[in-house]
């Protein structure tokens, strides 16, 4: 077809099409859809299909304090706002905003507590989320009280006059075990706390923690929502009616200088197109690989709230829409030497840090994600030395089984065709 | 242990995951024109990025494999692929190719390659009998789309393979509707496979590109050396955004078979549409070849509406699928072929070949199937 053939109108003029009414569907369509169309309106300057990257650091005002709703990408981004509303979108919240690591996202969340103030969160949190409150409470003032909130009644017991947050991460790294999101919503509503929760390990495919009445929803996009291990980055959502929050994040965001940079964002939102189609095929394989290690009589226990034997199995049921793709499992030989064996010995499992990526990954946490914890904590809690984590990937799952079986077994691995 | 990968595997790991300098699970993009070379021009590899980059070779290493062919080769278009492809002739030369090509290699043969001398004769290549009647002392090559766009005729790639083979001509399969995921010509006997990456590959309508690959490595060489020679080749940005799209490749071109397939016989249950054009159905003629030469069906149906008027207020109120041209991207479009992607044929042409102006054609998205016909309904009504 020959360009010539079409008459052209100047850039930004309305369309007449019907997708020019498009937006007012997405609330009420299915997840796979939201996916695909989450901030992907065409661009109203020439109709792209894929939202154009404003890689650009300021923007020509209209007139003297009059602009076209952006003044300096760190403020605001047309490429960041659409990825923003993509993920409020998915999340069912008012609004979000795109940071530059799900450390930044973190980093927002807990500055909008004042001096002196105090925060609970579970004991066996992410080491990023640990060394942070660590610091905040050096440099800040920040009080930290970590805990199992699994116990509700502690919980309840744990807050103090100066309490103003309650952080959550459910399933948790690297035990998988599961919080109550309801539960604790009503004790943070009880008592006029906020309620976070680091959703990363579910994506809002899997659990929409604002739903059973969390204020805000943090992830680091640089696992599931982005997806392609190529990418580091971070968000916060605010929960339905939470404007007041959602405008001090934006204004922390600015402030603090965190805000993700428009190529990032473009990046993530591509990542989001296919994060319902990733996020069905990760979860089939961590399913089969979880039945695969239960099984297996080298294999201690398996952490996993898909199997029936996980002791929060019926929570899972009731609070997530599916079990996700993360697992730990514990070798009966939990030496050094048995569990560094069976990490040299894997081939389609990478050893890195990170997670959620297409690829799957294998990790020790007792000495990557949690070595910024003592290892006293670390015992109190259970991560072992023999405890390996596995970000299963979209491979085919037999490739997966073959892969661990080998490695448990010691058998010398075939050449790779 | 089973020796051979699954092909879920494969589009993820296929040479393309780890940086041998650091590590990094993504492929580094080496944004870079030129690489420092000793005294005696010797270099670590690569010399110059228009005749190899590290990036577009790490895309085109594992687009090779992911075709089953000895050599890949990234071009900055689909078009330019096929120019490439093309330009390995001389005047004089003559082609037999499919009767439906996609406009723009129908524009490029008359229009640009016919200046050079070089023939072609368009055939119904879905029938054998055609493609022999067609052949001439200075025949060089049959060029081939299966399924064609958008009527969706099916050739028989082995057949045809055969015949090339017994008459010494190159065999070339444009593979831009099925992917590799559910069609490998080059197993089936094809010597080159060209695609347009636009599509499917990079699969979320935000890269330009084209891909080649051959069956030898001689053939490679050649192509490669026109590649460096005239210059289209594909940039380590878009080359690298092709490698992160085919990492999805597997999960994209489930979904879109599901839905398409899904579609394909809703739509022959609706009032306003008189005929759909999908390999996939029973109905269609050649459901059984193509059963027997791809794993799957692909995400494109053809479609016609009772009227011309109906097929323009239908394109006019759909919302969520955009009227757009190209395809394979993970949110539906539609087009109007006679119109847009086949404009360039002349109209008596574009009757022969039936595809007239209530014919409409739908590339599948991934979306909720639900919701696509949902709006298909609700852009057929009248209200």
């Amino acid at each position: 077809m020959d360009s010539n053939e079409f008459k052209t109108v100047a850039p930004g003029t309305p369309g007449v099409m019907g997708w020019a009414g498009k937006e007012p569907l997405l609330a009420g369509a299915g997840p796979g859809t939201r996916c695909v169309h989450g901030g992907a309106a065409p661009d109203p300057a020439y109709g792209a299909v894929a939202a154009p990257i404003y890689q650009t650091s300021t923007f020509a005002l209209l007139d003297i304090r009059t602009s076209a709703g952006f003044e300096y990408t760190r403020s605001g981004n047309p490429t960041r706002a659409r990825l923003e509303e993509a993920i409020a979108l998915l999340e069912g919240g008012c609004g979000a905003i795109c940071t530059s690591s799900g450390m930044s996202a973190i980093l927002a969340v807990l500055s909008l507590l004042e001096h002196g103030s105090h925060v609970l969160c579970p004991d066996d949190c992410y080491g990023g989320t640990f060394r942070t409150l660590a610091h905040a409470r050096q440099v800040h003032g920040l009080e930290a009280t970590f805990l199992d909130m699994t116990d509700l009644e502690a919980v309840a017991a744990a807050i103090r006059p100066n309490t103003r947050m309650i952080w959550a991460e459910t399933p948790s790294n690297p035990l998988l075990r599961l919080l109550d999101l309801a539960a604790l919503a009503g004790i943070a509503k009880a008592r006029g706390l906020l309620l976070a929760v680091d959703n990363t390990f579910m994506s809002p495919l899997l659990q929409r923690p604002l739903r059973w009445g969390a204020d805000l929803v943090l992830h680091s996009t640089t696992k599931y929502l982005n997806g392609h291990s190529d990418v580091v980055g971070g968000a916060v959502a605010a929960a339905a009616g939470r404007t007041d929050l959602l405008e001090r994040l934006a204004t922390l965001n600015m402030t603090l200088g965190t805000s993700q940079s428009p190529h990032d964002c473009a990046l993530v939102l591509r990542g989001l197109k296919t994060l319902h189609l990733r996020m069905r095929a990760h979860e089939a394989n961590a399913r089969a690989l979880a039945a695969f290690l239960a099984a297996h009589p080298a294999v201690a226990r398996v952490n996993y709230p898909g199997l029936p034997c996980h002791p929060q199995h019926a929570l899972a049921l009731r609070q997530q829409e599916g079990f996700g793709a993360m697992l730990s499992f514990e070798l009966k030989d939990g030496s050094q030497a048995s569990v560094a064996k069976v990490l040299r010995a894997l081939r389609w499992f990478t050893l890195a840090e990170s997670l959620g990526g297409v690829e799957s990954l294998v990790a020790q946490p007792a000495s990557m994600s949690h070595a910024s914890m003592t290892a006293a904590m670390r015992g109190r809690i259970g991560i072992r030395d023999g405890l390996i984590r596995l970000s299963v990937g979209v491979e085919d799952p037999e490739d997966l089984i073959e892969d661990l079986r080998q490695a448990l077994e010691g058998r010398t691995p075939p050449s790779v065709p | 242990m089973r020796t051979a990968i699954n092909k879920e595997t494969l589009v993820l790991h296929t040479g393309n995951e780890i940086d041998q300098q650091f590590g990094a699970l993504s492929v580094p993009v080496y944004q870079v024109s030129t690489f420092l070379q000793d005294v005696h021009g010797h270099g670590k590899g690569f010399e110059y990025s228009r005749s190899g980059n590290p990036t577009r070779d790490a895309l085109e290493k594992a687009f090779a494999v992911l075709e089953h062919g000895k050599c890949g080769l990234a071009f900055s278009s689909g078009i330019a692929a096929i120019t490439a492809v093309f330009m390995c002739f001389s005047t004089g030369d003559h082609f037999i190719v499919s009767d439906v090509v996609y406009g723009g290699t129908y524009r490029l043969l008359t229009k640009v390659l016919s200046r050079m001398g070089m023939t072609v004769t368009f055939v119904d290549s879905s029938n054998l009998a055609a493609i022999e009647a067609a052949i001439t002392p200075q025949t060089r090559a049959v060029f081939v789309e299966t399924p064609t766009n958008p009527v969706m005729a099916v050739s028989d790639i082995r057949a045809i393979a055969a015949l090339c083979r017994k008459r010494g001509f190159r065999f070339i399969v444009d593979n831009t509707f099925m992917s590799p995921y559910w069609q490998n010509p080059l197993l089936l006997g094809a010597d080159i496979v060209v695609h347009s990456a636009t599509k499917y590959l990079g699969g979320h309508s935000d890269v330009v590109a084209g891909l080649v690959v051959t069956a030898t490595a001689e053939l490679g060489e050649e192509i490669h050396f026109l590649q460096n020679a005239m210059g289209g080749i594909l940039g380590p940005q878009d080359s690298w955004l092709l490698m992160r799209g085919i990492k999805t490749l597997s999960v994209r071109m489930e979904q879109h078979e599901r839905n398409a397939n899904a579609l394909a016989a809703w739509l022959q249950t609706l009032p306003g549409v008189a005929k759909v054009y999908y390999p996939g159905l029973a109905s269609h003629p050649q459901h059984a070849l193509a059963r027997s030469q791809a794993g799957g069906f692909g995400g494109m149906i053809s479609f016609e509406l009772t009227t011309p008027e109906l097929a323009e207020h239908f394109l006019s109120r759909l919302k969520l699928i955009a009227l757009a041209i190209s395809l394979g991207g993970v949110e539906s479009l539609i087009c109007l072929p006679a119109k847009t992607t086949h404009a360039s044929f002349p109209a008596e042409r574009l009757k022969a070949l039936g595809i007239s102006d209530r014919m409409v054609r739908l590339s599948v998205g991934i979306e909720h199937v639900e919701d696509l016909k949902q709006d298909i309904l609700q852009a057929l009504s009248n209200q």
